[in-house]
């Protein structure tokens, strides 16, 4: 009898590899069709001028050259400036803003996750309602609201107003509500505090979720050009995405301008890997089990 | 009242709905009994305080700030003028580009709303069987249309749908000898909305797809070993039975998130404005109205317009996926 349950275990795990390897081929070729834009990216970049300028265009490039770098070094050379401060600005809003969101968002879904309070059903329907709304029309008041507050011209319009991301904050909460109550119940009855409980479970299975939301965050604050013009006035304040944006003008630039695309691009790439690689069974690796 | 009766009555009032006669005394009961349990959950109340406080200054009170607004005339330069209805009966009645603009967003959000979701769901599936070590090859290569900025995806695609010979698609379609001269893909009415559609599904692997990759990696794989005891052998019998339950809450997040983005649609690889607004969406007509030409109290109208019909929407899917209690 338990032989026989073997052998069926055995046929069942040989089809489901075949089943695998048809699927691997599957994704791979679609995720090439999917890679071209990377691609694109990467090729221009190392395109001397005759090709870029070329009729028809070209996708790949024929003779790599890092002539566009060295023209984007010569533009940096020349800021109003110094490039070391846009990198500074960049790289300290960009690790505060992400550092604040993960940590705001962490406190805040736990408890609208797995806290039955008074006014939880009425806040969840609030953030969800706000996040259906369409924004565009909210921007002048929102304006007006960040000049009252002074925050403009400042590190902080960065960082703050940002912060209130009603969709990461939906995500995690989500998260959160596919971990069965019976866990926090099991803990409680251990003898675990309210803080316990926070700390050693629910935050260790959050981990899926906040590397999606770094991932999801990252490229717009590491490249944001828009709140730089709109509320800085002081150059020394302006990010690496202000300045990249200022290089485009002009055909003389179109190598420096495919250059500086793929440096502002890649870190989000590496993030990416780095995040991605996060993700894994949260329930296997909690130490709930 | 000493202590005990009122213990007791605190117990009565959370055990079973209140006494008809002494509704006066039960509501006022209810209310420190509320105050109560706010108090026991203090935790939970500090936690949200860092989030709510910025979501209401940042978030809400704009949001509300802009809904007032589109009962006003407003062309910032002046103070808001109250007309009460009127932007909206223009909306409705007199504005025709506003048809047209629904009209093309409905067909957008219909086909890559639905497409999208599913695609996003069945791809995140498919890579959660590709072993750990390469995974997130995989997932960074289905989502690098949306990781690359908005440029390099536009010039992608003008060389893939130039108007002319050179363009890829045109040459290969005169080689293969299915068309006699090339088409304008970007020129012609009847295309422009089609190639629309087709570039957006290519980059909407966004956001909705990074949530299911990771709502999959979340569930319990002992859940597997139970279903396959109960006699599901089969890859799609797992996603039925186990996969589609353990990440309902991350269907109900996508289906939002999906919901939301392909109503909001707004710049697309068609420059704006585009022939015979083939490709005006409602998003571009608010632009218009709040950028170009500084009608604040209109653009507001047309942004409530549409966030009612998104919320509309969006109820239904709270309704289908959401908790069952």
């Amino acid at each position: 009898m338990f032989q026989v349950d073997v052998d069926y275990l055995k046929k069942a795990k040989k089809r489901r590899d075949r089943g695998k390897v048809v699927i691997i081929l599957f994704l791979t070729l679609m995720g090439v069709f999917f890679l071209l834009p990377l691609v694109y990216l990467f090729c221009t970049a190392f395109k001397p001028p005759e090709e870029l300028f070329l009729y028809p265009p070209t996708f790949f490039v024929k003779n790599p050259t890092i002539q566009n770098f060295k023209d984007l070094t010569a533009i940096t050379a020349n800021s109003a400036v110094p490039f070391s401060r846009y990198l500074f600005n960049t790289v300290l809003i960009t690790v505060s803003y992400i550092f604040c969101l993960v940590l705001i968002l962490t406190m805040a879904c736990y408890p609208l996750s797995k806290h039955k309070f008074p006014g939880r059903d009425g806040l969840m329907g609030l953030v969800t309602t706000s996040l259906m709304f369409v924004a565009a029309a909210a921007a002048i008041p929102q304006y007006l609201i960040i000049t009252t507050l002074h925050i403009d011209n400042t590190y902080l319009v960065y960082i703050i107003p940002g912060l209130a991301n009603t969709t990461c904050l939906f995500l995690m909460k989500q998260f959160l509500d596919t971990v069965p109550n019976d866990i926090f119940e099991a803990g409680k009855i251990d003898g675990a505090s309210e803080w316990q409980l926070y700390t050693k479970i629910a935050i260790p299975l959050l981990r899926n979720a906040q590397a999606t939301v770094i991932i999801l965050t990252f490229g717009g604050i590491w490249a944001d050009a828009s709140t730089s013009t709109t509320y800085i006035y002081k150059e020394q304040l302006r990010t690496l995405g202000f300045f990249m944006n200022t290089i485009g003008g002009g055909i003389a630039r179109t190598g420096a301008a495919a250059a500086s695309s793929l440096i502002m691009t890649l870190p989000s790439i590496i993030i990416f890997i780095i995040q991605q690689s996060r993700v894994m069974d949260t329930m296997a690796h909690s130490g709930i089990k | 009242m000493s202590n005990k009766e009122e213990r007791n009555n605190k117990k009565k009032n959370t055990d079973m709905p209140a006494a008809p006669k002494k509704r006066f005394f039960n509501v006022e009961k209810r209310f420190g009994y509320t105050i109560h349990e706010m108090w026991t959950h203090k935790m939970s109340y500090g936690l949200m305080a860092p989030f709510f406080i910025l979501f209401i200054t940042f978030s809400l009170i704009p949001l509300l700030w802009s809904t007032g607004l589109s009962f006003t005339y407003w062309n910032i330069f002046e103070s808001p003028r109250w007309t009460g209805l009127n932007n909206y009966v223009y909306l409705f009645v007199d504005d025709s580009l506003f048809l047209k603009a629904f009209t093309n967003t409905l067909t957008y959000a219909v086909i890559v709303g639905p497409v999208s979701y599913l695609m996003s769901y069945f791809i995140a599936w498919f890579i959660n069987q590709v072993p750990n070590k390469i995974r997130p090859l995989y997932v960074l290569a289905f989502y690098a249309p949306a990781l690359t900025s908005a440029i390099a995806m536009q010039v992608v695609w003008s060389v893939m749908f130039s108007n002319d010979s050179t363009g890829y698609l045109n040459s290969l379609l005169l080689n293969l000898g299915l068309i006699y001269e090339p088409i304008q893909w970007l020129q012609d009415v009847n295309y422009i909305m089609p190639v629309i559609i087709i570039v957006a599904l290519w980059s909407s692997l966004s956001t909705q797809f990074l949530a299911f990759v990771a709502g999959f990696r979340g569930v319990d794989r002992e859940l597997y070993d139970a279903a396959a005891v109960d006699g599901v052998t089969s890859r799609f019998q797992k996603l039925l039975y186990v996969d589609v339950p353990q990440t309902m809450p991350q269907l109900l997040f996508s289906a939002v998130i999906t919901i939301t983005s392909s109503f909001t649609v707004g710049q697309t690889i068609v420059a704006h404005p585009s022939p015979e607004d083939s490709a005006l969406t409602i998003m571009l007509h608010l632009s218009d109205y709040s950028g170009t030409r500084f009608e604040v109290g209109y653009a507001s109208a047309i942004a409530v317009v549409l966030s009612v019909m998104i919320l509309g929407i969006g109820r239904v899917a709270f309704k289908v996926l959401g908790e069952k209690e």
